[in-house]
């Protein structure tokens, strides 16, 4: 927890020296805003890996291209119609999650194998259902929630964000629910002997991914106004990454959400100081890739061999 | 016969079909499932020329899912394959352009190709296995900053490879086609990968990594050298994908690096490591391209193909988990 937050600082300082007002409260809002949209569907993804037993979900970045077309179309441009849109988007996400949940526990196929052929399977439906044209636009007061001050110059969606802190925290620091979670991905078969069902446990963690993907892909809509086919494979592989940079590592078991946060905003403002540096993309890319692996150093490392 | 001659002979006959030591049986099967189909459905493609054609299309994917299930036989996954064939492929054709597109230059393009393959696999060798960084994220990293240097050096596609270079590869050598001597190529290079000791020892990484360790096996050694095999075939890969397409183009291998993993889990081989084979992946990757041609024959609307597609690949991946899972 404290190595990101400390990175974040460094980084913030760097950006500043590189390109003054970088750091400017202003500026720091708009990062905030993206790294909000990248960290509610890190919490999905969090609660996945979390889970152990190797659980990932690649399918969140088809999952949100997807609900970004259902939300916008059932939008229109109608600040009536968001509420309807949320739920229609975050439902589709929760109902992919789910059959991606039973397809890793009652099949027992790999989540690795699983999300990933299910993110063939949402591409596909999106193509089938968009033919190739994306469609569909974003209510204005969906806009200007994400992009618009609310209160004391905050936008909605930040709001919105730590309320999905505080709720994640609660959860998984004061519930049952919670500490199951732990139990499953620490030691499963301890679990399973003290009474928790790990399969319908696993089946609502990735149900519950699919459905932050989905909420996710509703303010990703408010936030680039109309959809476009594959708007959220961005946010697949780094969702990932930002839950590993905040503290869980990959074979679950250990971690808060908070550090999650953390490790977003941490992405964001690592990409958002390579585009100020004006660096050309495939500077970007090197030093983004370079920037990782050195990040993984102290993440996460795998035990050592010799015991 | 004896009643004991006779049982011995339906057990030997049951134990040719032993899929923990044949997992790739189900691969095989589906493989000529779906040919037949695709012949049923196009009897245009059961023409040689077709034949051909399709082997050509397929041999990048094929070689790309080889390099990957060695990998993978030890536990561990490339992401970054893609990379190192946008990568490969530039530098392949930006050295034959440089050197003036004589014979020479061409093998000169073809070595150092292959020299950055096994670089790349080195270098995520040493990650994984020495610096014990996690696979996923690893490779996923090291696929960008693979694809960023293949941006850096060619950043508009459209570097044309030399004559000489693709028209052989789509030409035929003693009246036999030349992929199809790439294929033959790679077949005994992988049956004599599989006789050496080191299959069984990637093998006994994958299954058990403390155990393997604890025998005495050199295990960061074994991970670098699977990693560096699949630098190697993924930079052959390249070199098909050149021949095919002609030119160089920074973005070629984004899509082929989650292709390459499930070709490796259609072939029966598990994710988790320690049980699989090679052949089953080399029948995997040819199982993703004849699903994509059957649902073009089959005559599924334009729209609909993709979706369709991928629920076949799911079906399959499924299937394919249950065979490894045995």
């Amino acid at each position: 927890m404290v190595v990101p937050c400390l990175l974040v600082i460094i980084l913030l300082i760097l950006g500043e020296i590189a390109s003054p007002g970088f750091a400017s409260p202003g500026q720091i809002i708009k990062l905030l805003t993206l790294a909000a949209l990248l960290g509610i569907v890190a919490a999905g993804q969090n609660l996945v890996i979390l889970g152990g037993r190797e659980g990932i979900d690649l399918s969140v970045g088809a999952i949100i291209s997807f609900g970004a077309v259902i939300a916008g179309n059932i939008m229109q441009g109608t600040n009536s119609m968001v509420a309807p849109a949320i739920l229609g988007a975050a439902g589709a996400g929760l109902g992919i999650g789910i059959l991606n949940g039973i397809g890793v526990t009652i099949l027992r196929i790999p989540p690795l194998v699983m999300t990933l052929g299910m993110m063939g399977v949402v591409q596909g439906a999106l193509v089938a259902m968009t033919r190739g044209i994306p469609s569909g636009n974003a209510a204005p007061a969906l806009s200007d929630f994400i992009t618009q001050p609310v209160l004391a110059g905050i936008p909605g969606i930040l709001f919105v964000w730590v309320g999905v802190g505080l709720i994640m925290a609660w959860l998984l620091s004061r519930t049952a629910f919670g500490y199951r979670i732990y139990a499953i991905g620490t030691n499963e078969r301890a679990a399973k002997l003290t009474g928790v069902s790990a399969w319908r446990m696993r089946i609502g963690l990735f149900g519950l991914s699919g459905f932050f993907a989905g909420l996710t892909s509703v303010f990703v809509l408010g936030y680039t106004g109309n959809s476009f086919i594959g708007v959220g494979d961005q946010y697949m592989l780094p969702s990932i990454i930002a839950v590993v940079l905040g503290g869980t590592p990959l074979s679950g078991g250990h971690g808060s959400y908070t550090g999650t946060m953390v490790g977003a905003f941490l992405l964001v403002i690592l990409q958002s100081i390579l585009i100020t540096l004006q660096m050309e993309e495939f500077g970007r890319q090197i030093v983004f890739g370079v920037t990782l692996l050195v990040l993984m150093l102290f993440y996460g490392r795998q035990r050592r061999l010799r015991v | 016969m004896t009643r004991v001659a006779e049982i011995s002979r339906i057990r030997f006959f049951f134990r040719r079909l032993d899929l923990t030591r044949r997992p790739y049986l189900p691969a095989i099967a589906v493989t000529l499932l779906l040919f037949v189909l695709n012949g049923f459905l196009q009897p245009k493609t059961l023409r040689p020329v077709a034949i051909v054609a399709d082997i050509s299309t397929y041999l990048p994917l094929i070689l790309l899912a080889v390099g990957q299930t060695y990998v993978v036989l030890a536990s561990d996954i490339d992401l970054s394959v893609g990379g190192i064939i946008s990568l490969v492929n530039v530098v392949t054709v930006s050295v034959m352009a440089a050197l003036g597109e004589s014979q020479g230059a061409i093998i000169a393009g073809i070595l150092v190709g292959l020299l950055v393959g096994i670089i790349c696999g080195g270098l995520n060798g040493f990650c994984v296995a020495v610096l014990r960084f996690q696979p996923i994220v690893s490779t996923f990293a090291s696929g960008i900053i693979f694809a960023g240097f293949a941006l850096w050096i060619l950043p508009q596609a459209g570097l044309a490879a030399p004559d000489a270079y693709w028209e052989t590869y789509g030409d035929s050598l003693f009246g036999i086609p030349f992929v199809l001597w790439i294929l033959v190529v790679m077949a005994v290079t992988v049956a004599l990968i599989a006789k050496l000791v080191f299959s069984r020892s990637l093998l006994a990484v994958g299954g058990n990594i403390q155990s393997a360790y604890q025998s005495g096996l050199s295990v960061p050694r074994l991970r670098i050298s699977a990693y560096i095999l699949c630098g190697l075939f993924s930079a052959t890969s390249a070199l098909c994908l050149t021949g095919d397409t002609a030119s160089g183009d920074p973005l070629l291998g984004a899509k082929m690096t989650l292709g390459s993993v499930a070709a490796v889990v259609l072939g029966g081989t598990a994710l988790s490591g320690g049980r699989g084979n090679p052949l089953g992946s080399i029948f995997g990757a040819i199982i993703l391209g004849l699903i994509g041609s059957v649902v073009f024959f089959a005559g599924v609307p334009f729209e609909y193909q993709n979706l369709v597609q991928g629920l076949i690949v799911l079906a399959a991946l499924a299937g394919g988990v249950t065979v490894a899972r045995r």
